[in-house]
């Protein structure tokens, strides 16, 4: 028993064991309970940055238990699993930070930090997934830890809302699990290889595998939102503001989106799955979802619901990216993953912060924020110009790499739909930013208790919308660097396809 | 026919009786009876099966069951009866709800 | 075959009920301990039980030492080590739960004592038979005294529901014994593997089996055989209706599969498929039923017929791999739902308590019971089968059977089932998250009960991860090894 065997169960006992203690702690222990949150976040980022260090220089983590005859519980550390893991124990951090901060003095804090623990703890768990059932595990976990917080404010709009997410998820288990199986009877393995482990077969199974791979993409899709499968989503914008930003961000979409780039990569292959013509089907339906989620962002004057469909169109980029052949496209989508991840819980913490120092929800409400609240307006319109594409911030690397991939292989009408995405992008952030910044805010205007003393809102609440978008800028504008996702999302593309 | 034919198809009459009481009749102390039927045909059934050996001494291992067999229809019967009268003194009926209403 | 090493603990697996059942009976005032110290002492017996089945494969011992022809046989294999540990398991646990659970009623725990532990002893000899006469006494020992347990709740739903169960179950009984007359009659022996090996396909050999069969599938109250379960394990005392759910039905499951496994090969086809049908059918039946009950206890019931339902699934199996994987499966899943079913039931137990019994009357329980509310979702979880749990690793080998012999059917209803009971689970769950309009004065409820509920409900968890010396457990002198080709 060594390192590389223990620190995959490490970094999700980081995690787990802090939320498991929560859940027992009193409501009123509210130091003890903020600091066990913050050093759970703080080891698991410490020791995925650890693992990330090990993997660059070669090291390989990978532990094992038997669940059934044939198929383990497997936790393997791949350059893509640290891609999700380095952002989710990141944006955790910053979102415990900014949870304690959303949360003070409302009521069942303790249940609720207790489910966020397990929801990181199972989104580290599929990224680290070696094989399906793995990987169905932590993803199972995820619906039913993220179901408590959806519905924590106990409302019965939050119960509907709920009970959406859940038939949603559950169903696309199903699906998922029914595919597993299948493929399980097909192939005899579930394990994970860096280009598939399928095109052996025999040509006679490949139509189903194709029925195989409508399921799986089904199963997946449900989280990553793909059109039409999106529903849930706009609906489980009740839940409190961290919890937005954690399903939008980190945590449930993501894994969806990670979902569809394991199967694509990991179980298929990128040229196994163009052979069998279901790459292009998959790019359609992800073009389809990124113009419809943006085209309905245009119709949304709640803020909430204008970023959920913006999600929805964004997450698609990453689907996109993986179906479109060859190895520039897929650094476009598999980078989006970071980025798209950075961006948009910006994007929410803002949008949280509105509605809680201001009050304001609506976007025709937003007249004047900039002025009474210039930093978490200033954050919101970093990230909203980086999710439109500009230069030289995070969308514009992702955008460029899909654009670049799409024109290599010859895909041209995908640059079409970028070019239209992000019209429609500018469509629904630019007024925003307009009324945000150029409309005289109403009179008088009435400033809400939570104030932060000479700060504009508290400084749980300031500082991660501020970090997240100085990081916006900081992997666009340092994106060559060594250390930049851009780099190492290259490093994992390579892996995908034959020298 | 021989006399143990006989004996074996009188108890699956018996048996067939019985059940056919248990689930006709509502009246629980009719239900109790219809059983202790059926366990009359079941012990016969036992009975008359049992092989015989050279000499005409039947196998004493049938006979054993079927005592075994009665003491654990007392027993039964009087759960049975105690139940039934229970049932009548909460209910006020001694019998059984149609399961579809409850 | 030598029972050397494992009759002591045969013996004591059948005895240490026995006399705590006898002792809690003529000294009522020490019922506060003994049931638990008898709990306890039998758990540590059985693992070690297990330890050596799964060590030296089967162990069996001839009871006064006379031998298998005319004296009575003991086996002990794998399947049986499994059915005496998810018993084991379930009585401690309830019998740590019926102490709380009793404790306010005049008479304390003494009836509930003695008689679970008349039926635990029932059961360990059930699961220990090699005689089908055996059996058939371990049956009625079984059948008389969860009647008993059920009529203990006292109410009239109880009492009728206790009467109707009674008269099922020695009916079904009756037909048993039929069948086993005729088996004894066919073959000269009562012995269950001396009659398969002397049994010859027939008229009469199938009629017997058919018997067996029905009393069987009438007991385990598979669809369309049910009716009388709902309203005997919703009436009765909480930690009752967990003895009943986790264990009573799956008495005779055991039987019907030693038999199926041991008796008549030349059945297996035609029958198995009827019965694997009738399971499919009971999935589907029973899982729709929980899902329109407003009764949380009802809900638990018809969720138990839906899931005896995915024991019997196994039948329709005809190949050796396939069979074999699924039976794995089903017995993984006897032990995981026992856990569940018991920890389900003990939620319940405590929701009522605390004032309420309807999914309407759920108002924030999850604020004031936090732990019964996590036992009932976490036991749920296993009930759906979904990941991190037991049941997920169960409902998996059934399902990567039923896909191996490319039953889609059989695919279908798996995984629609675990789907329905996710809903009705969460049924349950999402109203207890909201405020409810006429907020009620709660009762305070110990304690111990709602500890114990969560501990059992942790268990079906970790049975999750740490299944694979249990699945080797179960194959340990082959139960399912020999017999499963249609001909050998």
């Amino acid at each position: 028993m060594n390192a590389t065997f223990l620190l995959p169960v490490l970094i999700l006992l980081s995690s787990l064991v802090p939320g498991m203690i929560i859940f027992f702690l009193p409501e009123e222990w509210r130091t003890a309970r903020t600091a066990l949150n913050l050093f759970g976040a703080v080891l698991k980022v410490l020791l995925v940055g650890l693992v990330a260090l090990g993997i660059a220089s070669g090291e390989a983590y990978e532990t094992r238990l038997p669940l059934v005859p044939g198929v383990d519980l497997a936790l393997v550390i791949d350059p893509l699993a640290i891609l999700l893991s380095v952002l989710s124990a990141v944006l955790w951090l910053v979102t415990t930070i900014y949870a304690v901060g959303y949360l003070e003095g409302s009521p069942d804090r303790s249940r609720f930090f207790g489910f966020f623990s397990i929801c990181v703890t199972a989104t580290v768990g599929v990224a680290m997934a070696g094989n399906l059932v793995t990987f169905l595990l932590f993803y199972e976990l995820l619906t039913l830890s993220t179901y408590p917080l959806v519905v924590h404010r106990g409302t019965e709009v939050a119960r509907r809302a709920g009970r959406a997410y859940l038939f949603y998820t559950l169903t696309g288990g199903v699906l998922l699990l029914a595919g597993i199986a299948w493929l399980y009877g097909i192939a005899g393995t579930l394990e994970f290889a860096p280009r598939g482990f399928l095109s052996e077969l025999p040509a006679d199974v490949h139509p189903e595998l194709t029925a195989i791979f409508v399921l799986l993409i089904a199963g997946v899709g449900v989280k990553a939102a793909l059109v039409p499968l999106h529903g849930w989503l706009p609906q489980a914008m009740v839940a409190p503001a961290p919890v937005s930003a954690l399903l939008h961000a980190v945590a449930v979409v993501k894994a969806g989106a990670f979902g569809i780039v394991r199967i694509v990569q990991n179980v298929y292959g990128v040229e196994f799955s163009e052979e069998l013509g279901v790459a292009g089907p998959l790019a359609a339906v992800a073009s389809v979802t990124i113009v419809y989620g943006s085209l309905r962002a245009l119709q949304q004057n709640d803020l909430k619901r204008r970023l959920a469909f913006s999600t929805v169109s964004q997450v698609s980029y990453i689907a996109l990216g993986v179906a479109i052949a060859g190895p520039i496209a897929s650094i476009g989508g598999l980078v989006h993953l970071v980025h798209q991840g950075i961006m948009k819980i910006t994007l929410f913490f803002c949008a949280g912060n509105f509605a809680e120092t201001l009050g304001v929800h609506k976007v025709d409400e937003m007249r004047g924020v900039g002025r009474r609240m210039p930093w978490t307006t200033g954050a919101f319109t970093v990230a909203a110009c980086g999710m439109i594409g500009l230069p030289p911030l995070a969308g514009f690397v992702s955008k460029w790499y899909l654009g670049l991939g799409a024109a290599a292989v010859g895909d041209s009408w995908v640059i079409l739909i970028l070019i239209v995405s992000g019209l429609l992008n500018a469509g629904y952030f630019l007024p925003i930013l307009y009324i945000a910044w150029f409309e005289a805010p109403p009179e008088p205007a009435e400033q809400t208790p939570r104030s932060g003393g000479r700060l504009e809102t508290s400084w749980q609440l300031l500082l991660p919308p501020v970090a997240t978008a100085a990081l916006t800028l900081i992997v666009g504008l340092f994106a060559a660097a060594p250390w930049s996702p851009l780099r190492w999302v290259q490093l994992v593309a390579s892996l995908g396809f034959a020298e | 026919m021989t006399g143990a034919e006989l004996y074996a198809l009188t108890g699956i009459a018996l048996f067939v009786i019985g059940l056919h009481g248990l689930i006709r009749y509502a009246h629980l102390m009719r239900k109790i009876l219809a059983l202790n039927v059926t366990g009359a045909g079941v012990f016969l059934v036992v009975a008359a099966l049992a092989e015989r050996g050279q000499d005409g001494t039947p196998d004493p291992v049938p006979q054993a069951l079927v005592i075994t067999g009665i003491v654990v229809a007392v027993a039964a019967t009087g759960l049975a009866l105690v139940l039934m009268l229970r049932v009548a003194s909460a209910t006020g009926r001694a019998e059984l709800p149609d399961p579809r209403s409850e | 075959m030598t029972g050397a090493d494992g009759t002591p603990l045969i013996v004591a697996a059948l005895l240490l009920p026995l006399a705590g059942a006898a002792i809690a009976f003529a000294m009522p005032r020490t019922t506060r301990w003994v049931g638990i110290a008898t709990a306890v002492v039998l758990l540590a017996v059985v693992v070690m039980l297990c330890g050596a089945v799964g060590a030296g494969g089967e162990l069996s011992h001839a009871v006064g030492g006379w031998g298998a022809p005319l004296g009575i046989a003991l086996r002990v294999d794998g399947l049986s080590a499994a059915m005496l540990l998810t018993t084991a398991a379930v009585s401690l646990a309830v019998a740590a739960y019926g102490r709380s659970y009793f404790r306010d009623e005049s008479a304390g725990p003494a009836g509930f004592t003695p008689l679970s532990m008349l039926l635990i002893a029932g059961l360990n000899a059930l699961f220990v038979s090699g005689d089908l006469f055996n059996v058939y006494v371990t049956l009625e020992v079984l059948g008389l005294s969860a009647a008993a347990l059920v009529a203990r709740a006292g109410t009239p739903e109880a009492l009728t529901g206790a009467m109707r169960y009674l008269l099922v179950t020695v009916a079904a009984s009756l037909v048993y014994l039929l069948g086993v007359a005729l088996l004894y009659h066919l073959t000269g022996t009562l012995d269950i593997r001396l009659v398969g090996a002397r049994l010859e396909s027939g008229a009469a050999a199938w009629s017997a089996v058919g018997l067996i069969g029905a009393a069987m599938l009438l007991k385990s109250a598979v669809f369309p055989l049910h009716f009388w379960l709902p309203p005997a394990h919703a009436n009765a005392p909480a930690p009752v209706s967990a003895l009943l759910s986790a264990l009573v039905v799956k008495a005779s499951l055991y039987v019907l599969l030693r038999v199926w496994l041991d008796v008549l090969p030349a059945a297996r086809a035609d029958f198995g498929a009827v019965v694997g049908a009738l399971g499919c059918a009971a999935v589907l039946w029973g899982s729709t039923q929980a899902l329109r009950q407003d009764q949380l206890k009802l809900l638990v019931a018809y969720s138990t017929v839906a899931q005896v339902g995915y024991l019997f699934i196994p039948f329709a199996f005809t190949s050796a791999a396939a069979a074999g994987t699924a039976w794995r499966g089903a017995v993984y899943l006897v032990l995981c739902h026992a856990l569940a079913k018991t920890a389900m039931f003990m939620s319940v137990g405590n929701i009522q308590l605390f004032g309420g019994d309807r999914i309407g009357e759920l108002d924030r329980v999850v604020q004031r019971l936090p732990l019964t509310m996590a036992a009932f979702a976490v036991a749920g979880i296993t009930v759906a089968g979904l990941p991190p749990s037991g049941g997920f690793v169960a409902k998996w080998l059934i399902l990567e059977a039923a896909v191996q012999e490319g039953r889609w059917f059989v695919s279908a209803v798996v995984l629609v089932g675990g789907l329905l009971a996710s809903i009705y689970v969460f049924r349950v769950i999402g109203p207890a998250f909201t405020k409810g309009a006429q907020p009620r004065q709660p009762r305070r409820v110990p304690n111990a009960m709602e500890w114990v509920a969560f501990a059992v409900a942790l268990a079906t968890v970790l049975l999750g991860f740490f299944g694979m010396p249990l699945l080797e457990l179960i194959d340990a002198g082959a139960p399912f090894g020999n017999a499963l080709e249609p001909e050998r």
